[in-house]
């Protein structure tokens, strides 16, 4: 294959993909729109909607490993703005499709030393407790409300992925006291520079105060909270940026795993979303990180910033009313 | 080559891998048993797109499924019984971090002991429904 054919398949392929999503989610918001509410007469076939949400939640996957985000994130703005399920059941089985994710990457990213466990459990506790209470709130409050706090949330999110930057090794001079006295520390092999760096963190208290927040967002919206977790952990603990996404991950496995108890006990989980939509996405971050190979990762980004976009514009407006 | 995986991250890793492979295994099996009608759901599958558009309170109301974990008691039904690898799988962190419990206390590893038990009581509490359930 010639460089130059390789070289505009990097720049056609993430095209093709927005399209397949741009093309699913029309196709989706025309048949949702005919369909409801559900009249006896206009149902599809049982699997008609699962299908949908397998395919979408592949498209999902693919998208969310190049563009460096947790599928949670795509899927409850998405889902819950283009197909015709209620935004408590796309919570839940947003939070379940997050835990899912966490717990595949969990193993892996602990055996290499990445995810760091000490680091981990004071974070996870707070922001465990509060994605309980995040949960409890999100499923007490009109759906409007919901709807609008997530798609402020969601265009929020837009602007940090636009502006955050990102620290491969941050300069920390001194550890904290509480960091110390808890022994977070660390020191990991980057095969880039075929050395090992040795990290600490600072600003303990602060971050764990900011964990009170990404808790209470994570289990309110079931969104997952790695677009959150990273910049606390890389831009304000001061870890590396490796440590701090692998970390996040891992988090994650135990921040959605008390909200998703609260919505699996309110009854906010149904099987026949929550496993297309896992299965989906599994498969499509599993294909994601192999066309992450033949594609510009930075092309994808911008493409998904703007899916992002469209999709908390349209989730702020369908809770004010207007969409 | 520096590898700061400690002896209960990897003892956590290990559990994880193998519950999230059961887990995700009995997703699908149980999920293929619920699509393939082998055993008969508790709510029609024709009839679940009725119920998704609505919020989760008139879902319960309407259908008459009780929340919690009433679904125990009904394993007999294709639909419910998806709810046992989901429920596995929320559960399995509970169980990674009571297993590197025995070895941060022969640590004397005070700090964490206190931090992961009360992780795990955050958990039960959450797991057990005693915060409520049944929707808005």
């Amino acid at each position: 294959m010639s460089k130059k054919f390789l070289s505009t398949l990097r720049y056609i392929f993430p095209l093709i993909l927005f399209s397949l999503l741009f093309i699913t989610a029309t196709t989706v918001c025309a048949t949702t729109e005919a369909a409801a509410p559900v009249e006896a007469g206009t149902q599809h076939a049982w699997w008609y909607w699962p299908l949908i949400l397998l395919i979408l939640s592949f498209v999902l996957g693919v998208f969310a490993v190049m563009a460096g985000v947790g599928g949670g994130v795509l899927y409850v703005p998405i889902v819950s703005g283009f197909l015709p399920f209620h935004l408590d059941f796309v919570r839940g089985a947003g939070l379940i499709v997050a835990l899912a994710g966490a717990l595949a990457a969990g193993p892996g990213l602990l055996k290499k030393g990445m995810a760091d466990l000490r680091l981990a459990i004071p974070m996870a506790l707070i922001a465990s407790t509060c994605a309980i209470i995040g949960a409890m709130i999100g499923l007490a409050l009109p759906t409007n409300i919901v709807q609008t706090l997530l798609g402020a949330t969601i265009l929020g999110i837009v602007v940090i992925m636009i502006k955050a930057k990102k620290s491969e090794y941050p300069e920390v001079p001194k550890p904290d006291a509480l960091s110390q006295s808890l022994r977070i520390m660390g020191v990991y092999h980057e095969p880039t520079l075929n050395k090992d760096v040795n990290w600490q963190i600072h600003r303990t208290p602060i971050g764990l105060g900011l964990f009170v927040i990404i808790g209470v967002m994570a289990g309110m919206f079931g969104l997952g909270a790695g677009w959150a977790n990273v910049p606390v952990l890389n831009l304000l603990l001061g870890a590396p940026i490796k440590i701090s996404v692998a970390t996040s991950k891992f988090l994650l496995s135990i921040t959605d795993t008390s909200a998703a108890w609260i919505y699996l006990n309110n009854g906010a989980v149904l099987p026949l979303m929550v496993v297309p939509s896992v299965v989906g996405i599994m498969l499509g971050s599993f294909i994601g990180v192999k066309v992450l190979a033949i594609t510009k990762p930075a092309v994808i980004r911008i493409l998904v910033i703007a899916v992002l976009g469209i999709a908390g514009l349209k989730a702020l407006l369908k809770g004010l009313g207007i969409g | 080559m520096a590898n700061q995986a400690t002896e209960e991250q990897l003892l956590y890793a290990n559990i994880l891998n193998k519950g999230m492979l059961v887990g995700l295994l009995g997703l699908i099996v149980t999920f293929i048993i619920y699509g393939a009608g082998i055993l008969e759901p508790k709510i029609p599958l024709e009839q679940v797109q009725n119920y998704w558009v609505m919020p989760v309170s008139d879902y319960l109301q309407l259908s008459g499924i009780h929340a919690g974990w009433a679904w125990l008691g009904n394993l007999g039904y294709g639909d419910m019984l998806n709810f046992l690898p989901i429920a596995f799988l929320s559960l399995l962190t509970i169980v990674c971090y009571l297993a590197i419990l025995p070895g941060l206390m022969r640590k004397k590893d005070t700090a964490y002991v206190v931090l992961v038990i009360i992780e795990v009581v955050v958990l039960v509490v959450a797991a057990s429904g005693l915060l409520g359930s049944g929707g808005h």
